[in-house]
């Protein structure tokens, strides 16, 4: 199950030693509840997390999401540890390859916040059967009641007779006898010595020293390197391209043609690279060709003009409702807010290598998907998904990015013209330029208000482009539920409340984007939800703590109202901003302190930042999702935006698709709430939060209300 | 054509061409993947090397301008005290995320920390304002920076 090579921490010894080892192995899986042990995995067995356990006692953990800097490398091994009774540091961790169904309802999908909230209990369910099988073997080889036995730093001990055994001693035993299935979980009553403390990453020293093994760092005998230009108008074909300059660029092997796009395949990326300008090729645009910006924003805001889908389900409220409400209204306050096209831009440029062979073809690269990847793979070259191998390694960086196979069905078509495997990637500015964007977004909200500024009615209508009608066009009823997340249940009580979804597709597509859907809603109902307190004359906090009842979300915001100093004015020259969400099944409230800067209008200087998360897992990890959620929504509101010209996009490299730098980074400050509630999800919640704190601040500070991103942008034009 | 380079105290001698960075011949001909390519433009330092203990993006030195000056790369700035600090404290921080740029970070830590013992929050800035992280570790960068310093002095 687990790859052959683990990009993390293989060395010599280990594997030597893992190869030396004849001793039996006690592979514990769970499969929806159901434990089984065998010595080796039966091929018709599919569990949806796997540990194993070998005769020298070395725990490996088959990890069941992928790691993309987002920390689930070290998390999810905390979780077992936990029930294992073991240090963190003892779990081998080995990167699977891509299998659907390989982990049951587990798959190996990971975006969206979901790799605690779903791994949580199956996980640790996986670990407390394998303890379970451990001291059953160890009470039955002492002749004692498993009772008495207890797992204790990787053994069993039997404290009245003083006997202790290593799990290693254990596994054949273990292995022969029934394993429990639903073993007792450890609860943070019981104390946790794992789950809830501060841990280190796992992965931190292959990363530091420079051995760590991402997917463009793939390298095999015989391998070619090619690079590629693809039709720089979205739906056009490649034309003329002058192959016999190109081959006669040293290192050139070959040109391989393809509808829309042409690749070089060379000894090296630079002959590639070299290659590919020689061969100069011309492009066939095609309709798109006339894309413009501002008719793509125009068409969104015709778009918004159609009736809407209702979003609100069963607490819907119908036409007539909603204007009694407003009619009631002592006030009636709208605006239209509007997103921007985004590129993820990753450090790691697209890349994949394939090698198409004996009726299939063998896959080395770094995704979020590794299961449903392989499934598409299998379907683009029209092969049985068992002739298909996809090997994962890390990512650098993901941000929804790597959840979509584009760069791995774009390799296979190249590789299948070549006679060795290939290593394709991409340079910076065609990354850039093909990437799959966060969509624009076209908002427009309305509340009433009553006499002491509270709202009365509430209209909010969001027009997108849909991935998830792209992706799962069966289930699409014509809401997209992820674009409408946030919105629909909001951190406030909200009477009369409509919210409507219109659909609009534009010539530039769309995909997952750090935050989803939960961030799209969370700057239009934050930002909005500023204004309302502005007009209410209230102060926004105290405005959206009278608002929200949930009191969790109460004390995030009094938490982060004492740390941040908001109740004392801000130091001279500067303006506070705040934003409350609850989403991914997570509370988070931030403060923004902000000062005017010459050039991009206004600088960050530092953020509070509250967390109610449900049990924390790793604080560390938890802050350093904070630390860098924040940073990259600075960067998103301060100067994120793609724009089209010509059907082509215009941005195509650091230059003009501006990142935040050191420089510009903030002090980051980051509290957690004790809990023992269900686990949240950390990834988005940071990004979604400071995107609208921001553009409070920037109001308090300057007046303006920033209603189109991105903010530097609005504040130096 | 036949060019020779110093790169971790070896002389290696690799046929390309003159024009091509060192970037790509330390990662495609040299096979040592720890030197990242990000931007290809010297704008996100993820290819950042030492040539003669300087900080300069790999991506934008065409191999025949290194001539005699000696390469370091990420995989044996262990050897380097100063640089092993570095890799120390960046640990002891927990600074990595996705881990890509960090070899990049690291290595454009170590000069300053060479040229400038003691850094101040400005001084990190002004240097490793080169360096991009799209993870955002840059809170954590600066105080792995402060506690190499601090490390380094000890020793």
């Amino acid at each position: 199950m687990a790859d052959e090579t683990n990009p993390i921490q293989v060395s010599r010894r280990d594997m030597l030693r893992a190869a030396a080892t004849a001793a039996p192995v006690l592979a514990i899986g769970i499969r929806f509840g159901t434990a089984q042990a065998a010595t080796t995995a039966p091929a018709d067995f599919k569990p949806n997390a796997l540990l194993t356990i070998d005769g020298t006692g070395q725990i490996a953990l088959a990890l069941p999401k992928t790691e993309m800097g987002q920390g689930v490398y070290t998390s999810l091994t905390m979780l077992v540890a936990e029930e294992l009774e073991v240090a963190p540091q003892a779990i081998r961790v080995d990167i699977p390859r891509g299998e659907s169904g390989l982990f049951g309802k587990l798959d190996q999908g990971t975006g969206g916040s979901t790799s605690i909230r779903e791994c949580w209990e199956p996980m640790r369910q996986a670990a407390a059967n394998a303890r379970a099988a451990l001291v059953d073997a160890a009470a039955a080889r002492w002749k004692v009641p498993a009772s008495e036995c207890r797992a204790q730093a990787g053994s069993v001990v039997h404290a009245a007779s003083k006997r202790t055994a290593p799990y290693g001693a254990l596994v054949a035993a273990a292995a022969a006898l029934p394993v429990p299935e639903k073993a007792p979980l450890k609860t943070a009553a019981d104390g946790f010595k794992v789950i809830g403390k501060p841990q280190r990453r796992l992965d931190s020293r292959a990363k530091v020293i420079g051995t760590a093994e991402y997917g463009i760092d793939v390298r095999l005998p015989g391998m070619k390197v090619a690079t590629l230009a693809q039709s720089p108008v979205f739906g056009g074909k490649l034309g003329a391209a002058d192959e016999d300059a190109a081959m006669k660029v040293k290192g050139v092997r070959k040109v391989v043609r393809l509808p829309d796009a042409v690749a070089v395949v060379a000894d090296h990326y630079w002959a590639a690279r070299k290659g590919l300008e020689a061969l100069a090729p011309s492009w066939e645009d095609g309709a798109n060709a006339v894309a413009t910006q501002a008719a793509i924003v125009s068409s969104y805001a015709e778009a918004a003009q159609q009736p809407g889908n209702a979003a609100m389900g069963k607490d819907g409220i119908d036409a007539a409702t909603l204007a009694k409400a407003m009619e009631g209204a002592v006030k009636r306050v709208s605006a239209v807010y509007e997103q921007p096209f985004l590129a993820h831009a990753a450090m790691e440029p697209g890349n994949c290598v394939v090698h198409v062979k004996d009726g299939g073809c063998e896959i080395w690269t770094g995704t979020q998907v590794p299961g449903s990847a392989r499934d598409e793979a299998a379907a683009a070259l029209g092969v049985p998904v068992e002739k298909v191998v996809l090997h994962n390694r890390l990512m650098g960086g993901g941000f929804g990015r790597r959840l979509e196979a584009d760069y791995i069905l774009r390799t296979i078509e190249v590789a299948k013209q070549v006679d060795a495997p290939v290593k394709l990637v991409w340079s910076r500015e065609e990354d850039m330029q093909h990437d799959l964007y966060r969509p624009f977004y076209h908002d427009q909200i309305e509340a009433g208000l009553d006499a002491e500024g509270k709202p009365v009615a509430w209209n909010h209508k969001i027009t997108g482009s849909s991935i998830m009608a792209r992706l799962y066009p069966k289930y699409f009823k014509g809401v997209d539920a992820d674009a409408v997340d946030g919105s629909v249940k909001t951190p406030y009580t909200l009477p009369a409340q409509m919210v409507e979804y219109v659909r609009h597709e534009s010539a530039v597509p769309t995909s997952w984007w750090r935050g989803v859907g939960g961030a799209r809603s969370a700057f239009v109902v934050e930002s909005f939800v500023d204004e309302l307190a502005y007009v209410a004359g209230k102060d926004p906090l105290a405005y959206r703590r009278a608002l929200a009842s949930d009191p969790r979300a109460q004390a995030v915001l009094d938490l982060v109202a004492e740390k941040s100093g908001w109740a004392k004015p801000a130091p001279a020259g500067r303006a506070r901003g705040v934003a409350l969400i609850h989403t991914w099944d997570t509370y988070m409230a931030q403060v923004v302190e902000v000062e005017k800067d010459a050039e991009n209008g206004v600088r960050v200087v530092k953020v509070t930042a509250a967390v109610d998360c449900g049990q924390p897992i790793n604080p560390l990890g938890i802050e350093a999702q904070v630390e860098g959620g924040i940073v990259f929504g600075i960067t998103a509101a301060l100067f994120g935006e793609v724009t089209i010209a010509n059907g082509r996009i215009e941005q195509s490299n650091f230059h003009d698709y501006r990142m935040l730098r050191i420089s510009e980074a903030p002090a980051i400050a980051t509290y957690i709430v004790p809990s023992d509630q269900k686990a949240g999800g950390m990834g988005e919640p940071p990004v979604a939060t400071i995107m609208p704190a921001l553009a409070n601040a920037v109001f308090a500070l300057t007046g303006k209300r920033i209603r189109k991103l991105p903010i530097a942008k609005a504040l130096t034009a | 054509m036949t060019i020779t380079v110093n790169v971790n105290g070896k002389d290696r001698t690799v046929d390309v061409d003159e024009d091509m960075p060192l970037l790509w011949v330390i990662r495609d001909v040299l096979g040592m993947t720890g030197t990242k390519f990000g931007c290809g433009a010297g704008m996100c330092g993820a290819c950042t090397v030492h040539i003669d203990g300087e900080a300069q993006f790999a991506c934008q030195t065409p191999i025949a301008a290194v001539g005699k000056a000696k390469v370091t790369t990420i995989e044996a700035l262990q050897d380097n005290p100063v640089g092993k600090a570095v890799q120390q404290a960046w640990i002891d921080a927990d600074v990595v995320q996705c881990g890509y740029c960090q070899p990049g970070q690291i290595m454009r830590a170590t000069a300053l920390l060479k040229a400038t013992p003691k850094p101040t929050d400005e001084q990190i800035d002004e240097v490793m304002y080169a360096n991009l992280c799209r993870c955002g570790c840059y809170p954590r960068i600066r105080a792995a920076i402060h506690r190499a310093a601090a490390a380094k002095g000890t020793v």
